[in-house]
Formats: structure tokens, sequence, C-alpha cells
């Protein structure tokens, strides 16, 4: 029996470092990828189309999360309110307002970045499992607040809002689906490129630093409090883009469409891509698409128990997620190579 | 006859043999759409079998049993069933990727029943756009029964407005100075059914003291009852699904509080939710009735009831008869065959909903004894009645007349 | 001024089920470090395990003590399966093994006893308790045991070998290793003995809330709360942080006008939150130092 009051551990990092080097593909990798991501939706059904934009659009949720613990390690299960926001905020503008879809994303983006930014501050002081609950709070309270009576004249109460998708603009010559593809590619690209700049730059690493050890990096002069904010604005800001994308491409936004299941996913999203590794955000988003269909196709009466059983595969054989993958597919390339 | 003349009647004899031949088959034309054909027909369903509504997952299992018993028997009018049926974990997103699947990918002829407001919500407008049938959801929000807004959709049950309506005439007629609670879920449920009882108290609607909501994440809802007898209100709307509806039930009796019970018909179930709260505790509450309950006694020889036992012994004997969901699976199911049938060989969306609207005095199995279905081309509600009913005993009591509590929006 | 005593006494009673799923959310924490999200789930199955053994026949205090044994065993099991080999993982791939844990556990549940509910016995009955019919006597009963696994609880980690073993094998697993500490198997023992206090409190729970597979998912979430408020080193801080969470919770209900009633869990942990700023370790938490 100890004769402190106090327990004094040394603690190991909850986040891992990910290598800067290995932050991102290959460039002979990118350009292939993107060359496909170009070109597949010219040859496949407006359904398929439809469910690589949900990809991408959960992908830059996960991205951010990833941005978040991965980046500044600050846990969070809270990233469906941000999603929210983000996705309320574009409908509202579009229906009530009638403003422009392109132009609420942006807006999103600011809204759900001042809320991330608000949400970080008090946040401060917490870490680990009770950052872990504060967000859980968080989560828990978005779809009862979108429930509530006196903002239902606004967001639809429980009954939500349609959307209506926009056509392909100046008389292009595509689907709606398609078109909605291109435009969440860009925004995509845009944002992912942004992130890899961000976190390469001096602020990442002023972030990575709080990551791998809080007080050493204060001790060297990392302004703590401002990057852990500015961390939680930037993750929520693209979580709320995200959002406006999914309000879009959906077509409605609900209460029930934002539960904590959806930040669950998300956190799922992050570790079986690879926490840290910003390309494993999407196919830690294909994960979460597929995987529960694929589920129920094996087994309808017992769907979640298969998605749990493949989840602990993946986990039991790839521990770091998707990035461990590529790490192997990269060294079987190099020793093929000589 | 000369040989001209003979040939001559030979030809136009020939041109008028052909003429009504082909003339004939023209007639007996089989018309179809995607998902429709010779030797079967498609039909897609979206159901939560996962996540928090996972209890309604039967309904799906039900259905998918019961078709499987219509194709032993040969089909209708001769083609197989193929009922597609996916899980959209009550999340509307997964909703419209689980539909889009099913119209662009599996190419299904219709969506039958598809389950939960926020999720039809979601898919209402994409389906009517492309003209899919979005036949018989299975929820009982008000808003299903618009023809000429959304004349591709169509309700099943009776919706919770009109239910809170006839619960509201009521109250009115039995204790017009009622002091009135209302508890609710939170949710589209709960409310819908809010407005229709305010609606139907109209001016008196100033009488409800208390709207005590509790959300479905809260284990248990003690508290409310406590807060709800506190108001001094002598009537009690109680607006909750089985777990809490029971909940509610124990609670009450623990705590003494009598007032006059009026439960809704989604918690009505006597092994669902009676049973496990206490024969004892339950005495007088009233509720309303489409269906027969299949925990009831009642119905043990009434003949509806035992196909319904005996297709369950057969085709899904893990069906639990006393859940309602299972009742319910069965009746809808039932009714989509009866349409699929109208329509004989003229397969195509179009005339599917045509024939869904001109049900006429059909009688499932499963509904009580003088609620039927009709529908027309400006009624898409093809259930609006429903019977007031009193617990005594172990059983429902039915009473008074079958009401009908038609509501549009 | 009699609702205020009402909601107090209901919130009491409310409490009394988190505070007991809060002492097994500190079993864990003591064992692990962590919080295992799939806690409630496994509380739940041993609870319907109870219930199918006294549908077989077998009478409640023998289904009682075998469920104990099976949720004990059950909980190491899963442990050395499952979770050893995740041990040189990464904490977050971890956390993802307890969500997996959660889908298997719940699916499995609802498609082996189904989503309608089942009424579940109480030895302690119903009835009022001391005249007042906010508490009843099951509820008494369930304070009671909670109160007395509190101390079995306390003298286990404060007084046994094992409990000090244990305490230390979380805290500074490598220096435990040094002075002989089996950190490996001390973990599982932590697993085992959560499983078995989760299971305790599904069976006293569940006459309250009617049993199914969904309804731990709510307790879970109080029952962190609580035990975070209460310091998750400190099971009389769970045992209280229950009680304070099942009071406040129906006070805001009933005096918060407007959002009170909807914002109920919310609050709540805003609350808990709230304290936290001010006591980071919980109110009767030891407090954590870090050192670099």
């Amino acid at each position: 029996m100890s004769a402190a009051a106090e327990d004094v551990v040394t603690e190991a990092p909850a986040v891992e470092a990910v290598p800067k080097r290995a932050m991102t593909l290959g460039t002979g990798t990118s350009l292939v990828i993107l060359a496909a991501l170009l070109v597949v939706p010219m040859f496949v059904k407006n359904f398929i189309i439809f469910q690589m934009t949900m990809v991408m659009i959960y992908g830059l949720a996960v991205l951010a999360l990833n941005i978040l613990t991965g980046g500044s390690g600050q846990f969070s299960l809270g990233q469906s309110a941000f999603y929210a926001i983000g996705a309320y905020t574009s409908a509202v503008l579009m229906e009530n307002a009638n403003i422009n879809y392109a132009l609420t994303l942006p807006i999103a983006g600011l809204v759900s970045f001042a809320a991330g930014f608000l949400f970080g501050k008090p946040a401060l002081r917490l870490s680990g499992i009770y950052l872990a609950l504060a967000t859980f709070a968080l989560a828990v309270a978005m779809p009862q607040l979108l429930k509530l009576n006196f903002l239902e004249h606004w967001t639809g109460g429980v009954q939500g809002l349609v959307v209506t998708k926009p056509d392909a603009p100046f008389g292009l010559p595509m689907g709606q689906d398609m078109w909605l593809y291109y435009f969440t590619l860009a925004v995509t690209l845009a944002i992912y490129i942004g992130s890899i700049n961000l976190l390469r730059s001096r602020s990442g690493r002023a972030l990575m630093a709080i990551r791998d050890n809080e007080i050493a990096a204060s001790a060297m002069g990392v302004d703590v409090a401002l990057y852990k904010t500015l961390a939680f604005g930037v993750s929520a800001g693209i979580t709320g883009i995200a959002g406006g994308l999914g309000a879009i491409a959906v077509q409605f936004v609900a209460p029930d469409g934002y539960t904590i299941n959806l930040a669950i996913s998300l956190f799922l999203g992050m570790v079986v891509g690879g926490v840290g590794w910003l390309p494993g955000s999407f196919i830690g988003a294909a994960f979460i698409i597929f995987v529960p269909n694929i589920a129920e196709s094996i087994n309808k009466g017992l769907s979640g128990a298969v998605f749990g059983v493949l989840l602990f595969i993946v986990i039991f054989l790839v521990p770091h997620g998707a990035r461990q993958v590529a790490i192997v597919a990269q060294q079987l390339i190099g020793r093929l190579r000589k | 006859m000369t040989t001209q003349a003979k040939l001559r009647l030979a030809a136009v004899s020939a041109a008028l043999v052909t003429l009504v031949a082909t003339g004939g088959t023209a007639l007996a034309q089989k018309k179809y759409d995607t998902g429709a054909s010779d030797t079967e027909i498609k039909i897609g369903n979206i159901m939560p079998y996962s996540g928090p509504a996972s209890a309604y997952g039967v309904i799906g299992k039900t259905e998918e049993a019961y078709f499987k018993k219509i194709n032993a028997e040969g089909g209708i009018n001769g083609r197989k069933i193929n009922y597609i049926t996916y899980d959209d974990a009550y999340s509307p997103p997964k909703a419209v990727e689980q539909v889009r699947k099913l119209v662009e990918s599996d190419e299904v002829l219709l969506v039958f029943n598809p389950l939960g407001t926020p999720s039809n919500t979601a898919i209402q407008k994409y389906l009517n756009s492309k003209k899919v049938p979005q036949l018989f959801v299975a929820t009982g929000a008000t808003k299903w029964n618009e023809p000429k807004t959304f004349p591709w959709t169509m309700g099943w049950q009776p919706s919770y407005q009109s239910e809170a309506q006839i619960y509201a005439k009521y109250v009115l007629k039995e204790k017009p100075n009622a002091k009135i609670a209302v508890l609710f879920q939170n949710d589209d449920f709960g409310k819908d059914y809010l407005k229709g009882l305010k609606d139907g108290l109209g001016a008196k609607a100033s009488q409800i003291v208390l709207e005590e909501s509790y959300e479905v994440s809260e284990p248990s809802i003690d508290g409310h009852i406590v807060k709800l007898k506190a108001s001094g209100a002598d009537v009690l709307i109680n607006i909750t699904t089985p777990k809490f509806a029971a909940q509610s039930i124990k609670k009450m009796a623990e705590i003494e509080w009598k007032p006059m019970h009026l439960l809704t018909n989604v918690s009505a179930s006597v092994g669902g939710v009676i049973k496990p709260a206490g024969f004892e505790n339950a005495q007088g509450i009233i509720s309303a009735a489409y269906a027969k309950d299949g925990a009831d006694s009642q119905w043990d020889n009434d003949p509806g009831m035992k196909k319904f036992l005996d297709f369950l012994a057969k085709y899904y004997p893990e069906g639990n008869k006393i859940d309602g969901s299972v009742v319910y699976g069965y009746g809808a199911a039932q009714t989509l065959v009866k349409v699929l049938q109208m329509c004989g060989d003229n397969l195509t969306r179009e005339n599917v909903m045509k024939q869904a609207a001109s049900l006429k005095d059909f009688e499932p199995d499963t509904l009580l004894p003088g609620v039927k279905i009709n529908t027309s081309a400006t009624d898409f509600a093809p259930i609006s009645q429903l019977q007031l009913m009193r617990f005594k005993g172990e059983k429902w009591e039915l009473f008074g007349d079958i009401m009908s509590g038609d509501v549009s929006q | 001024m009699e609702l205020f005593t009402n909601q107090v006494l209901a919130g009491i009673a409310t409490g009394a089920i988190y505070a007991c799923m809060a002492l097994a959310v500190v079993m864990i924490y003591q064992a692990i470090d962590h919080l295992n999200f799939a806690q409630g789930e496994m509380a739940m199955f041993s609870t319907f395990i109870s219930w199918q053994l006294m549908q077989w026949g077998i009478p409640y205090w023998w289904a009682f003590l075998m469920t104990l044994v099976i949720s004990f065993a059950g909980g190491i099991l899963i442990e050395r399966l499952l979770f050893k080999p995740l041990a040189k993982a990464p904490i977050l791939t971890n956390v993802a093994g307890f969500i997996a844990l959660f889908a298997i556990v719940n699916s499995v549940a609802g498609l082996t006893w189904d989503f309608t509910i089942k009424q579940y016995p109480t030895p302690f009955g119903s009835s009022p308790f001391l005249g007042s019919q906010l508490i009843s006597t099951h509820q008494a009963g369930m304070i009671g045991v909670t109160l007395l696994m509190l101390i079995g609880l306390y003298l286990f980690f404060q007084f046994t070998r094992i409990g000090l073993a244990m305490r230390a094998a979380a805290a500074l697993p490598e220096s435990a290793r040094l002075v002989g500490i089996n950190t490996s198997w001390m973990i599982a023992l932590g697993w085992g003995m959560a499983s078995a206090i989760g299971a305790v409190a599904g069976i006293l729970i569940a006459p309250v809330v009617f049993l199914e597979p969904n309804m731990m998912g709510g307790v879970l979430v109080y029952g962190f709360a609580a035990a975070v408020l209460g310091g998750l080193t400190s099971p009389l801080g769970a045992v209280v942080g229950g009680f304070l969470v099942g009071v406040f919770e129906n006070l805001a209900g009933t005096y918060i006008p407007g959002v009170g009633n909807e914002l109920k869990l919310p609050i709540a942990l805003a609350l808990i939150i709230t304290v936290l700023v001010f006591k980071p370790a919980g109110l009767f938490g030891r407090a954590i130092v870090k050192r670099v």
C-alpha cells in the first residue's frame, strides 16, 4: 500500500507515431489510383457511383478523425456530432434559404470548425478516457438537440429535411450521381492534399509532438492549448464538410442518421485504415460501408455477430490497420525489384 | 364457285384467321416491368435487422417465410416470389443505399413493407421519382396517405394519428373534465400520436396537464411515472414501445397510481407486454386493435388464426406467435399476395399501384372480424378501422363498434 | 417539496442500477486500465443464461451461483482467446476489439432469445419498502447487494495479496513483473471478476427494466459516467457516483424547464465533465501524476 495519495505513472503514448515518409502513398501508386477514380464512373452503374461517393465522404470524416487522433493524439468518439452539424447546415441553407449547394459546403465547414474549436477549449483539461467520455456525451447529445422542439422550424424535428440533389452545371451531359461523384472527388482531393501538407508543416510537427509527449512538447515551447484546440477545430471542420456532402448525396437529414453508431463506425474506420495514415482513411471508410453488407449476405440473423468476427479477424491479422498491409506490400515490391 | 373465287375466299379466310389469332394473343399479352417475368416476381424490402430497432427484424423474416409458403403452393399465377430483403440498421443513409441497390442493382418490381419512418421518408422521393411502388409502408405515420403528391407510396396499418383521435374521442366522452397526462417516446412515433391526440381533443387540448417525453436510450422510465403521478392527472395516454410500456404498467402498480389508462396498440400485446408486466397490474387498461393477438386465447378456434398457426408450425417454427410483429408480417404479406394476384399477367408497376388502390373489403386472416382493407384512388390508407378493447382477467375484451379513424394530412 | 423528495427517492432507486454497473466498470478498469465497451452486453448475456437455467427448472439461487461461475469462466476465456493476442497491439485496436465483442454478444443474444421482453424474478419481492411506494423491496435489496459487493471489492483490493497484485499489474506492469507478479494472469482474473460482477448487476437490474438483448445499452453509459464521476479507481466512488447520477438526472428532468427532459443524459454527462475539470481523478479517485 503506497503512502502517497497519488499514483505516479509513466505512460506510453496512447497513439503511436507514423513516420513522416510513410504518411502517404508513393507518387506512382497515387497517380494510378487517381486515374482509376477518374475513369471508373464512366463504366459502372449509377448505384456503384453512389457507393463510391459515400466511400469518399466517409473517408473524409475518417481522415478528419485521423488528423485529430493520429495527428494530435486526442481521442474522439464525437465526430458524428460535427458531421451532423455540417449536414444540417447544408440542408437548412439549401432548403430554407435556397443557397447553392456548393456554397453551403464552406459554410458548413466553418460552422463545424467553430463548434469543434469551442468544444476543444474546455476539453483541453481532459485526456484519454475522460476526453472519450466528453466526446461521447457530445455525440449522444447531438440527436437530442436536433429533435428539440424550438428548433423544429428549421431542422424539421424528428421528421428531418428532404434535400434536393443538384444537377450537373452548365448543362453537362452527366447524371446527378456522376456529377456529385466528380464534385466530391474534387473536394476530397483538395482536403486530402491540404491535410498532408498540414501534417508535414511546422504545425503538423507541433501536433505530433503533443501527441507523443504533451509535457515534453510544452517544455519545448509548443503552445499546447492552441494547437490542441485548432486540431479539434480543423478536424470538426473537415467532418462538417463531409457531413454536408453526405446530406446532398443521401438527399435527406434526420436525427436518426447521426447517432453514436456513426461515431463508433468512424472510429472503427480509422483503426482499420491505420491510425495516423491518411490514405488508410478511405480503406477504413470502405470497410465500414461494405463489410456490414458482406456480413448481412453471410447471415441475416447474425449480421452483427458476423461483422464482429470479421472485425476481429482484421485486427488480429493487421493490428496496425491497412498501413501494415501497405508496408508489407511495399517490402514485397522492393524485394521483387531486386 | 370458280377457282378464282375459291382462291379469294381462302385468302380472305386465312387473313381473317391470322387477324383473329394475333389479335387474340395481343389481348392475352403479358406486360412486365423490370423485376417481373414469366417465372418470377422480384420483391424488395428493407428492415432493421441490426441496430436499435432490431426487434422488428422478425417482420422481414415472417414475410420471407410466408412467401416461401406461397411459392410451395404454386406461386402467384404460376410465378415464384423472389423476396430480397436488406438491413438498414434503422439509419436513413443506409436505407437510401439499400433501396438504391434494390432498384438499380437487383432490379426489383416494387419495394414492399419498408420499415421505419426516417428510412421511409429518406427513400420516398427517390422511389416516387423512379416510379417504383413503395407499397404497404411499415410504420403508422400519417403521411403515407397522400396519393396526389406521392402516387407511388401507400401505407398499411392504421395511422398513429387516427388511433390517437379515437382515444381522444373516448376520453372526451367518458371523462369530459379529465386532467390528461401524456407519456410519449421522443421520436416520430410518439410525436405523431401526440399530434393526433391534440387534434382529436380540439379545443379541449388545454386539459393536457403534462406532456412527458422519454428517450429510447433511457434504461428505465420509472422516474417519469413518478412525475406523471405528481401532476395530478386522472387520465394517462401511454405512447410507449413494448419494453417501456411494461415498465410503466409495473411502476404504476407499485406506486398505486390508477388513472384511466389508454395504451397504444403498438404495446398492447398480451404475451409481449401485459404478461411480463403482470396481468393483475393491467386490469382496466384501454387500447385499440385492428389485428388478432397471438397470445389471446379467445382466438384459439378462429379459422384465420388457425391458418396463421399452421403457417408458423410448417414454415417458421422459430417465430414466436405472441410477438405482434410476427402477426403483422403475416397480414402484410397476405395483402401483397392478394394485390399481385389481382394483377394477373399485367405486372407493370403502374398496374401494381392500380390494383393496390382497388382493394375492396379484403380480410386477411389476422385482422379483427369486421376490420376490412379498403383502398381507392384517393384513399391510400388500407386499414383505417380500429376497435376499442379493455383488459380484463388475462385478455382483451373488445367493446363498442368498429371505428373508422381516417385521417389524411 | 413532495415532488422533490419523490424524485430524489426515485433517483436513488434508478441510481442503484447505475451503481451496480459502475462497480463492474471499476473492476475491469482496475484490471486492464481500460473500459470495456462490451461489459454491458456480457452482463446481459449472463443474465439470459441465468434466465434460461431457470426456464429449465433450476431454482433461483442455484441458477444465480451457476451463472456467476459461468460468467467468471467466460470472462477469463474471452480474455485469453480474444484479447491476449491483442496485448501488444495499440490501445485503439483493443478498443476496436471491445466494439467487435459488443456486436457479437448482442447479435447472438438477439438470435438465441429474440427481442420480446422477459419477466425476471426477484428474490426480494416487489412490495413497498418501509411503506414508501417509491422504493420497492427489490430496489432496497439491490442497494443492499451493491453495498455488499462494494465492501467485498474494497476488502479485496486493499487487504488481499491478489488484490494488491492486480492493482500493481494494472498501474505499473513492468515493475510488477519484476517482483514476480504474473501480469498476464492478473488481467485474465480481472476480466473474470468483472464479468461475474456484471452478471450480478444484470440479475439485479433485469427485474426492473425487463430482460431483453438491448437492456444494458443505456445502463452501460450511465455506469461509465458514474464510475468516472466517482473516480475510476474507487469502488466507493463508483457507488456514490451511481446514486448521484441517478438523483441528478431525475432532478434535471423535473426542474430544468423545456429541455431538461430531453437532454437528461447529456446534462448528466456535462455535470460529470464539469466535476472532472475541477477534480480530474473523480470525487474519490487518486490523482494521477504523469512523469515524462
